[in-house]
């Protein structure tokens, strides 16, 4: 039974001088999104390294996910800075491709792309 | 034609709250799976659940408090296998010919539900309610989505 255990997600930032990698933990929904939300505004301030948002720990995401993460991407093609998104999985992957964005996003398999 | 209707639907009442939609999803993946629908479709189906209580959420309530009613039947006919889906609240009416799907060649954040909606189940109906508040109908055909072995034994 998942009442009394609510829907809750991590966010850690690792941020070296060449690359900032994004790492949320958990489901994101309309109840975690804001916290995301508010986590990449924060670690995207400023900056022009290249941005990696690594969803190999988020198990699922809907659109208000997926919402947030347009904006991110916004944002960084606004300080001409690079967003990629890695290690979806396959849930995660098929929003993009359902909504058509999974050629909007660069999204990779590793930190390499 | 024979049809048959599972003895065990699903059937919820929740607080139409952000924080319900890890509970909406939980109920709708157990009941999918009962019913023996295969993993990858019963995600698309808790995908499109979360996205019609998520609007309910953010247009029919605005955030204020209300309740939303969630109702699952199976129904197997002539070797056919539909999940009938039906999502009541009792907030603002929308008008319906405001819900439908955005242009996706514009990347903007946000109003992609409709569309997931849409895209993951076979018909789609909403209707206001006379006393207030709106009905959305889904229905889904999973016969080939459904793994045999379940499909063996919800029929016994």
């Amino acid at each position: 039974m998942r009442e009394g255990h609510p829907n809750t997600l991590e966010v850690h930032v690792d941020a070296t001088d060449d690359r900032l990698v994004i790492r949320p933990v958990g489901e994101i929904d309309l109840s975690t999104s804001p916290s995301l939300r508010a986590s990449l505004q924060t670690a995207l301030a400023g900056g022009t390294c290249p941005v990696f948002i690594n969803l190999a720990a988020v198990p699922y995401m809907d659109s208000s996910g997926v919402a947030t993460l347009v904006e991110a991407l916004q944002i960084c093609r606004r300080a001409k800075r690079d967003l990629s998104l890695v290690q979806l999985t396959d849930r995660v992957l098929s929003i993009f491709t359902i909504s058509k964005l999974d050629t909007v996003f660069t999204i990779c398999d590793d930190m390499n792309c | 034609m024979t049809a048959t209707q599972t003895q065990a639907g699903l059937a919820l009442e929740l607080d139409a709250a952000p924080a319900m939609l890890y509970i909406i999803r939980d109920r709708v993946s157990t009941w999918c799976r009962l019913e023996g629908v295969e993993t990858t479709h019963t995600d698309r189906i808790c995908l499109a659940i979360d996205e019609a209580a998520a609007n309910i959420i953010r247009h029919a309530y605005s955030g204020a408090p209300g309740s939303l009613r969630l109702t699952g039947v199976s129904l197997k006919a002539d070797d056919r296998h539909q999940l009938i889906l039906t999502l009541e609240d009792d907030g603002k009416q929308v008008p319906l010919d405001t819900i439908r799907p955005r242009d996706l060649a514009c990347v903007r954040p946000g109003g992609l539900g409709v569309h997931l909606i849409r895209e993951v189940m076979d018909e789609v109906c909403w209707t206001h309610r006379p006393a207030g508040g709106t009905t959305l109908k889904m229905i889904v055909d999973v016969t080939s989505l459904t793994t045999p072995d379940t499909k063996e034994s919800t029929h016994a």
